[in-house]
């Protein structure tokens, strides 16, 4: 009969998520990618679990016409927490192949969705802040002009083309939650004919 | 009667027809349907080679692509610049001292790029100062002079910077013997045989590039022309070319043409080697520059040494040899195996090409035909490969394609004569407009030429540009020469006068580790500010130190007061920028001096004395941003006895309430 426990297969897959989120801690998740006339080879802004990287004291110079506040990775507490984050998901993958319950990955997988819709929330919120609150004094000033980047996808922001995208780490994220879904449907025969 | 006339009639047309046909095509008949295509290089993309020309007169190397004949660059080598601050600002002053002093001018004949295996390799071009004989030494890293040597007991470097096949030497050979450094040269000027002595310097090039004399080799009073090393077979041998060994000191065009063959003086310096091992050389009194440009620091030091060492090619039997060459000799080129000397009688109406394992066995047998000045000279035909016969007029230079041709320049019947090194039978001949003197082919005087571009440097331009008055361009051709005729694909006007030139493969020099910008947190200049809370105006008796800095798109400080009539100011600007192609000028009005134009993360110092009381307003150069034209400032000059303190500011009104 149906049983409570799950496969050998999902539970290797488990441990390759479990490598999936231990690796997008070392790698860029997502970058803002900005082209402009003055900038063929293009600059770049790519944010890892712990840090801002990229071309960041380029980007910064020249946000100062515009009146943007400089970015730093301290003034960002999710540089803290985040990693932290990867590390339980890493773990919690790990445990639940010893937990041994369909109903844990479930679980797993339900909280992991609610951490990414969090995440692209305050991720969101972060671009509006930094996108919205300029420096009245600053020397370009046009009158209903914000330069929040888009979320994800393509954005013209004065002369730059902003194109907002998941860098390694991101796909790393994506493949595991699509690895959680299919063991979820798997072991819950989502697809099988009753 | 009628008869006769109509014969007249006919002998004139058919003569007249003659003379037509006789006349010389013009140069528009010389480029084929298809050259445009050849010589184009789409806007966007990059050129196949680097070309390294010298500026002659200008006393300057330019950088132009191939086979478009753009120019990129020009590097102050010799001279100043002040659209670069080069000579004029307090870091590159030191690079243009000489045991003269400061010589702000110089002539730049030949360019040679460093080799590897007797390869081009891409790390430095070097650069001959023909006047006040020195040479230079370009990173192609940054493409500027980072080193300057002069050469003392000589006059003139004309055979120079040639370097042998791993860049163990870069020579240069005196074109003016002149009476040594060491002894009077307040001598009648027709004492010449007696006083006047000739130097070859060889000068060691270390692991980084530095530059130090290691021996000069002091010989009979001539005129050395051109030179050139052995390699692969013949590596351990150097060939200069020399002229006037008829020892004339007035109307040489006359005076020293008087001999039927001159000399090209073959150099064991590997044996010069082991004779300064042995402890052969004299140290020898003398003063000469050498120029050092710091990366770190931003600036150039000069020390002025005092000793070289001497070895005397009378003395020491076995260093120098004498090979009869006709008329003159001018180019002295080696072919891609090291086996075949080139020598161009400028004079002369053949060429002559030595084979270096018949001079070898003509020195081991001793087939000498006698001494000139103590140095054996070799039988011509004992050294002697053959004649390259009825090449033309005027042979001056012969570059190779490594495909087994050479390629003779001829001045006076203005052409390139292409010719088989070991049939000398000529191939293909192709006019130049108009006198060309040197060529180029890129790696074409290394073991592994890329054959595929020959560029011919010429001496007079006339009717090739639109005229500009008296003065006209200098003048260049690109001829494509990857098939069995020469095909001219393009002229390009050049700087200066161009002489020698080198060229190597695009991605050589440009996957070299090329420099983008310096890091600011490596600048270990003296005066260098690394943020605009360190900028400071400080005062120390009538010297006056700001330390600025400029960033997009002001300078920190850009309010200075307190400065006085009889000051001395120092602007020390350091570019804060961190990032490709910003760099920012700097100029202040009245001044004396040149701009400033420092790149990212450099620090450069203009020295500027106030001439009047009132306002100086400064700024910025290089159209850096949208805000370039905001980026300015204002100093205040006062009288010497005012008390008006020290005070600076940016973005706030003087007096600024406690800026520290």
């Amino acid at each position: 009969m149906k049983t409570q426990k799950i496969s050998l297969l999902s539970k290797v897959l488990l441990i390759v998520v479990s490598a999936l989120f231990a690796g997008s801690l070392f790698v860029p998740m997502w970058r803002i990618e900005l082209q402009a006339p003055q900038y063929p080879e293009g600059l770049v802004l790519q944010l890892f679990a712990n840090k801002i990287g990229g071309d960041v004291d380029i980007i910064n110079g020249l946000n100062h016409y515009i009146g943007m506040a400089t970015l730093h990775t301290e003034n960002f507490p999710e540089f803290k927490i985040l990693p932290i984050v990867f590390g339980v998901f890493a773990l919690v993958s790990l445990l639940l192949v010893f937990i041994n319950k369909r109903k844990g990955v479930k679980l797993f997988l339900i909280s992991y969705v609610v951490f990414i819709l969090l995440a692209a929330a305050d991720f969101y919120r972060w671009n509006y802040e930094y996108g919205h609150n300029l420096d009245p004094n600053a020397a370009i000033k046009v009158p209903g002009m914000a330069y929040q980047p888009p979320l994800l996808g393509y954005k013209q922001l004065l002369n730059f083309g902003a194109y907002s995208v998941p860098d390694t780490g991101g796909w790393l994220m994506t493949g595991a939650a699509v690895l959680l879904l299919f063991i979820v449907v798997k072991e819950y025969h989502l697809f099988q004919k009753k | 009667m009628k008869n006769k006339f109509i014969k007249a009639i006919f002998t004139i047309a058919m003569g007249s027809a003659l003379l037509i046909s006789c006349k010389p095509k013009n140069s528009g008949d010389a480029v084929s349907g298809d050259a445009a295509q050849k010589a184009y290089v789409a806007p966007g993309k990059y050129d196949e080679f680097y070309n390294f020309v010298s500026g002659g007169f200008s006393g300057q190397m330019s950088v132009y692509g191939l086979p478009s004949g753009r120019l990129f660059r020009v590097i102050p080598v010799f001279s100043v610049d002040p659209e670069k601050g080069y000579g004029y600002n307090e870091e590159t002053k030191p690079m243009l001292n000489t045991s003269h002093g400061f010589v702000p001018w110089d002539d730049l004949h030949h360019t040679e790029m460093s080799q590897t295996n007797g390869e081009v390799d891409g790390r430095w071009v070097f650069g001959n100062a023909n006047n006040t004989p020195r040479i230079a030494r370009i990173d192609l890293k940054t493409f500027t002079t980072k080193e300057i040597i002069e050469l003392p007991n000589s006059a003139g470097n004309h055979s120079s910077p040639f370097i042998t096949e791993n860049t163990e030497y870069v020579v240069a050979g005196t074109r003016f013997s002149v009476p040594p450094d060491n002894s009077n040269g307040d001598v009648p000027i027709n004492t010449y045989k007696q006083n006047f002595k000739g130097h070859l310097s060889f000068v060691k090039v270390g692991k980084e590039g530095q530059m130090d004399i290691a021996f000069q080799i002091q010989c009979p009073g001539v005129n050395f022309d051109l030179s050139h090393a052995g390699k692969g077979k013949s590596h351990g041998w150097f060939f200069f070319s020399c002229y006037n060994t008829e020892q004339a000191n007035t109307l040489l065009e006359v005076n020293a043409s008087q001999k039927d063959k001159d000399f090209i003086m073959a150099v064991n310096w590997k044996k010069a080697e082991e004779y300064i091992k042995a402890g052969k050389g004299k140290l020898t009194q003398t003063r000469y520059a050498h120029n050092v440009y710091n990366e770190s620091t931003h600036s150039a030091t000069s020390e002025i040494k005092t000793q070289v060492l001497i070895l005397d090619s009378k003395e020491l039997k076995d260093i120098c040899y004498m090979i009869p060459c006709p008329k003159s000799p001018h180019g002295c080129d080696v072919d891609p195996t090291g086996e075949y000397i080139v020598g161009s009688g400028k004079l002369a109406a053949l060429i002559p090409v030595f084979s270096f394992d018949k001079l070898m066995s003509a020195i081991k047998n001793k087939q000498f035909e006698g001494e000139y000045d103590g140095i054996p000279v070799i039988k011509y035909e004992a050294a002697l490969h053959g004649e390259v016969q009825k090449p033309g007029l005027g042979p001056l230079h012969t570059e190779f394609d490594g495909k087994g041709n050479a390629y003779t320049t001829f001045f006076v019947s203005s052409e390139v004569v292409k010719w088989d090194i070991k049939s000398l039978k000529v191939l293909d001949r192709v006019p130049t407009y108009y006198s060309v003197g040197h060529l180029c082919i890129p790696g074409g005087d290394s073991k592994k030429p890329f054959g595929k571009y020959l560029i011919a440097y010429n001496k007079i331009t006339k009717d090739r540009y639109l005229p500009t008055g008296p003065e006209l361009a200098q003048s260049a051709q690109i001829y494509d020469i990857s098939g069995d005729k020469m095909q001219l694909i393009l002229d390009f006007p050049t700087i200066g006068e161009p002489h020698y030139a080198q060229a190597a493969p695009a991605d050589l020099i440009r996957n070299n580790g090329q420099l983008k910008f310096y890091k600011l947190e490596d600048n270990k200049h003296p005066f260098v500010t690394k943020g605009e809370k360190e900028t400071k105006v400080v005062r120390n008796g009538k010297r006056i130190d700001v330390y600025m800095t400029c960033i997009r798109s002001h300078f920190s400080p850009d309010n200075i007061e307190g400065i006085k009539m009889g000051d001395e100011v120092y602007f020390h600007v350091t570019n804060l920028e961190q990032d490709w192609d910003v760099p920012h000028g700097f100029a202040i009005k009245g001044s004396s001096n040149a701009e400033l134009l420092i790149m990212p993360g450099e620090t450069s110092t203009l020295k500027w004395s106030p001439d009047k009381v009132g306002m100086f307003p400064f700024y910025c150069t290089d159209f850096c941003s949208a805000l370039h034209q905001e980026m300015q400032g204002y100093l205040r000059v006062s009288p010497s006895n005012s008390t008006v303190p020290i005070s600076f500011s940016l973005g706030t009104n003087l007096p600024a309430p406690d800026k520290k």
